[in-house]
């Protein structure tokens, strides 16, 4: 320490050096390379062969897509295009076939003139999901809303849907669109009555079954508030029996009559028809839904402390996840007809979904768990302190906190479903990816097409799949409370 | 503390079966054993009226009947003339073995692309992740289909390879060599051939693969004694004998042995006439399943890999370097065993993954267990009941192995609480 008193040391500086910019070495772009691709000669050996890679798959790729052709009606007119533009030899991608099969990807076999039920239903799913996963930014949930409404009318127009719908969306969307600026909330409503609505205009019939579930259900609701005076516990339990009642014995009678009465039926479609993109959303939004509260309510019984109800879950939960899905979709289709009663038959779809809900359910009842036990015990005691009883207790103190721990987790599994969604080409049903594509090429025009159906529906695939996986960093970086 | 005898004296109502907490949970689990017991009757008595009708019963005799069908891919014996049982023992046996190949594949391709993505290095680490995350957002079956395009569409038959000028020239050094119809690679030839073993049912065991499994298991054993033996001496004395060369010698010395005293060598596969022949000629269906599974695992292994060295802090790196490790011994005694507890349950449910999805060799054809008990087999006999039943208790079976022995691993490796 020099003293100030004595004046300044010889060998001290009196005045700061100017300021000298850094060595090239460590600046800019050169340090970046430095420190990012060459820094030893591991590293720079790396990077060359990183750069091969990406060579490689240029060279091999690129003029393929560049020579790609969009509009043809067939794979031999595709070629002669392509040889007349680029030289003979030269190859390139035939992705007309998208553009001339496009229907059928989307819609399978679905009778073109019905088009718009699909499209109408994909469009008001997002208006379904607003409240659940956009409930957190206001303007998020305007972008989404105003470009789902955007394309879904567009899409009707350009489908020529009846005034009438076109005018029924048009309503739902403004509805749906000043309900989300204030109360999003009441948009739950909507929510929990889009699967009906979703189920009605995809496969039609008589719009009196969706009303007779839903008086199922009122009556329900009625027996819950008079039993209710009685005893809470009667109030859950006769809420249950009487919807099932009316459900097994009165609604299906009643719509028949009250269809003959008055119809308000659209044309029904057939499962078989329903294919491509259509059958793998439906499957996966379907199976995603249940999955989810199955996945709880077995987790929650695997973690019981009633012998009976945890080994009954361990069973179920092991056994599914030790059989391959494709054996339990095989289940599906050859074995369901002995289980039922004699002359039963149903629907090859719906049970095709009862499959890979229960499928999927399984695994997300173990994900589910592992987010119940990494939840410190504190947590469970502090809500029996609280004298919370155990629904109360896992409703508003471990569930929420659990599930939030295993939100990863449960992405995964809802993108493994949809992804499995596939699987239900072998057994018959026309998903996009296998029995579609077999049946494009199996026209003389496209016979012989690979690669284009393939980088499609993977393109498709990815989108979604990414995409989910995306949102579940958002909401796992949203969601997080502690400041870790 | 003041003992509240609560209802201890009450005298038992009939409401307390739903409002006593002792009591609820007993009337639950009966209503839950009825109903449990209610569905399955209704499930049983439905089988069985519905089978009436058929005019089926429920046996397993189809099991012994002649089978009538070929199977090209095979580990042991089998021919059109056998039973259906001996097919569904092939099918599971070619399960088994696209499961192990896939499984070891995969946990290779997978801890180098997990490494590779933690790479300082930019580009190369980009380009993992674009892989990892191609591969794990689209389903299988595409990659399975992609890949079986590649080898029925875009690969040369063998006559391709024909000429002084072939179009087509073998890879890896000239010992494999791809077409359309098979993958051809070289096989084991010895010029001392000690003969074979009979286990009966046709099975016959080479005796010079027993010879080299006993001497590998052997010197594993000596080398875990030669160890054992160090570590105890480092405890007496402070000084740890020098043991690497031993080890070394041990695992590889004998091997070597058996190899020059057996004269183990191997046959490249050269094409004579329209065919390779010399060597072995795999199945397609098992390389586009055994390639299309292992890049697929392969991705979401890479990922639990990288997850589980992220999830070692840094501060066990530096306080290895603070304690004078070098790197190495870094990696291998601070970094690793703690990863690898991280690692190693998530790796054994991608294990059984990789087992389940190999069921979609029906997609490439190729006869695993759901190819021949689940799929001709039950064609043919009609008896979808039984063997549907029979081909979901194997595969539980297999899973339950599978996650026992690897459990029993995680068990030997996890973190030992005092």
């Amino acid at each position: 320490m020099s003293n100030p008193n004595h004046g300044p040391d010889a060998y001290l500086r009196e005045e700061m050096l100017p300021e000298m910019p850094p060595p090239a070495r460590e600046t800019g772009m050169v340090k970046w390379l430095h420190e990012n691709l060459f820094s030893g000669p591991v590293n720079a050996g790396l990077t060359v062969l990183g750069l091969l890679i990406v060579w490689f798959l240029f060279d091999h790729f690129y003029p393929w897509f560049a020579h790609s052709v969009w509009n043809a009606s067939s794979l031999p007119e595709c070629r002669k295009i392509i040889a007349e533009t680029w030289g003979e030899g030269a190859g390139g991608a035939c992705f007309a076939v998208i553009r001339e099969r496009w229907n059928q990807y989307i819609y399978g076999f679905y009778p073109p003139g019905l088009y718009w039920r699909p499209t109408l239903v994909f469009g008001l799913l997002f208006v379904a999901l607003a409240p659940i996963l956009f409930s957190i930014s206001r303007n998020i949930r305007r972008i989404v809303l105003m470009t789902a409404a955007i394309a879904t009318l567009l899409s009707l127009v350009a489908l020529n849907t009846p005034s009438i719908w076109l005018g029924v969306a048009v309503a739902i969307f403004a509805v749906a669109l000043l309900v989300a600026e204030r109360h999003q909330m009441w948009l739950l409503g909507f929510s929990a009555f889009y699967p009906l609505l979703g189920v009605w205009l995809i496969w039609g019939g008589s719009f009196w079954w969706i009303i007779m579930i839903l008086a199922g259900m009122g009556f329900g609701w009625l027996a819950f508030i008079i039993a209710g005076r009685l005893s809470p516990l009667l109030a859950g339990s006769s809420a249950i029996v009487v919807t099932l009642l009316v459900w097994v014995f009165l609604s299906g009678d009643a719509a028949k009559d009250a269809e003959n009465l008055y119809s308000l039926a659209i044309t029904r479609v057939d499962s078989e028809a329903i294919g491509g993109f259509l059958l793998a959303i439906t499957i996966g939004v379907a199976g995603i839904t249940m999955s989810l509260p199955l996945g709880i309510v077995l987790a929650l019984a695997r973690r019981s402390d009633m012998f009976l109800v945890s080994s009954l879950a361990v069973i179920f939960i092991e056994f599914i996840r030790g059989v391959p899905l494709i054996t339990l979709l095989f289940v599906a289709q050859l074995l369901l007809n002995y289980f039922l009663p004699p002359g039963t038959s149903f629907d090859i779809v719906l049970r095709v979904i009862i499959m890979v809900t229960l499928f999927a359910a399984a695994y997300m009842a173990e994900v589910i768990r592992g987010g119940l036990a990494a939840l410190p015990a504190g947590q469970y005691e502090a809500a029996d302190a609280l004298g919370l009883d155990y629904w109360k207790a896992q409703r508003l103190i471990v569930l929420p906190q659990a599930l939030k721990i295993s939100i990863p987790g449960i992405v995964s599994t809802f993108i493994g479903m949809f992804k499995d969604t596939t699987l239900v080409a072998f057994v018959g049903l026309y998903e996009p990816l296998k029995n579609i594509s077999d049946a494009v090429r199996a026209n003389i025009e496209w016979k012989g097409i690979y690669w284009e159906p393939f980088i499609f529906v993977g393109a498709i695939f990815f989108i979604i799949c990414f995409s989910m996986s995306r949102y579940s960093m958002y909401l796992e970086r949203r969601l997080q409370r502690d400041n870790r | 503390m003041t003992e509240v005898p609560l209802g201890a004296e009450q005298p038992f109502r009939l409401s307390m079966l739903v409002y006593d907490r002792r009591y609820r949970s007993m009337t639950f689990q009966v209503i839950v054993f009825i109903l449990v017991m209610a569905l399955g009757w209704w499930l049983v008595n439905n089988t069985i009226r519905n089978l009436a009708a058929l005019g089926k019963d429920f046996n397993f005799g189809f099991l012994f009947q002649r089978a009538g069908y070929d199977i090209p891919q095979r580990l042991i014996p089998y021919s059109s003339d056998d039973t259906h049982l001996r097919a569904t023992i092939v099918g599971l046996l070619n399960t088994i073995l696209i499961s192990f190949m896939g499984c070891v594949a995969a946990t290779i391709l997978g801890v180098a692309i997990g490494i590779a993505r933690l790479s300082h290095n930019w580009l190369f680490a980009r380009l993992m992740a674009i892989y990892v995350e191609v591969f794990r957002n689209i389903p299988l079956l595409l990659w399975i289909l992609i890949i079986y395009a590649i080898f029925t569409d875009v690969l040369p038959p063998p006559n391709a390879y024909r000429g002084d000028d072939p179009q087509w020239s073998m890879i890896f050094f000239d010992q494999v060599a791809l077409t359309n119809r098979y993958t051809a690679v070289p096989a084991f030839g010895m010029s001392n051939d000690p003969g074979t073993i009979d286990l009966g049912a046709r099975i016959t065991v080479n005796l010079a693969l027993i010879a080299f499994l006993v001497v590998i298991i052997g010197g594993w054993i000596a080398r875990r004694a030669i160890l054992a033996r160090a570590q105890a001496i480092q405890d007496r004395t402070g000084h740890r004998p020098v043991t690497w060369w031993i080890n070394l010698a041990v695992m590889t010395v004998p091997s070597v042995l058996l190899i020059w005293y057996f004269g183990l060598h191997l046959l490249a596969p050269e094409l004579k006439g329209f065919n390779f022949s010399g060597g072995n000629n795999l199945n397609n269906a098992l390389v586009v399943l055994w390639l299309a599974l292992t890049l697929y695992t392969g991705a979401f292994i890479a990922e639990i890999v990288r997850g589980g060295v992220l999830a070692v802090s840094k501060g066990q790196t530096e306080a290895a370097f603070a304690l004078g490790l070098r790197p190495k011994a870094t990696m291998n005694l601070v970094i690793l065993p703690q990863a690898l507890r991280v690692i190693i349950p998530p790796l054994i449910s991608q294990y059984l993954n990789l087992t389940k999805n190999s069921s979609l060799a029906i997609a490439v054809g190729y006869m695993d267990l759901r190819g021949t008990l689940g799929g001709t087999t039950q064609n043919q006999t009609g008896r979808e009941l039984e063997s549907i039943v029979l081909m979901m208790l194997i595969y539980l079976v297999l899973s339950l192995i599978i996650s026992a022995g690897m459990n029993a691993f995680n068990r030997s490796v996890r973190l030992k609480e005092r």
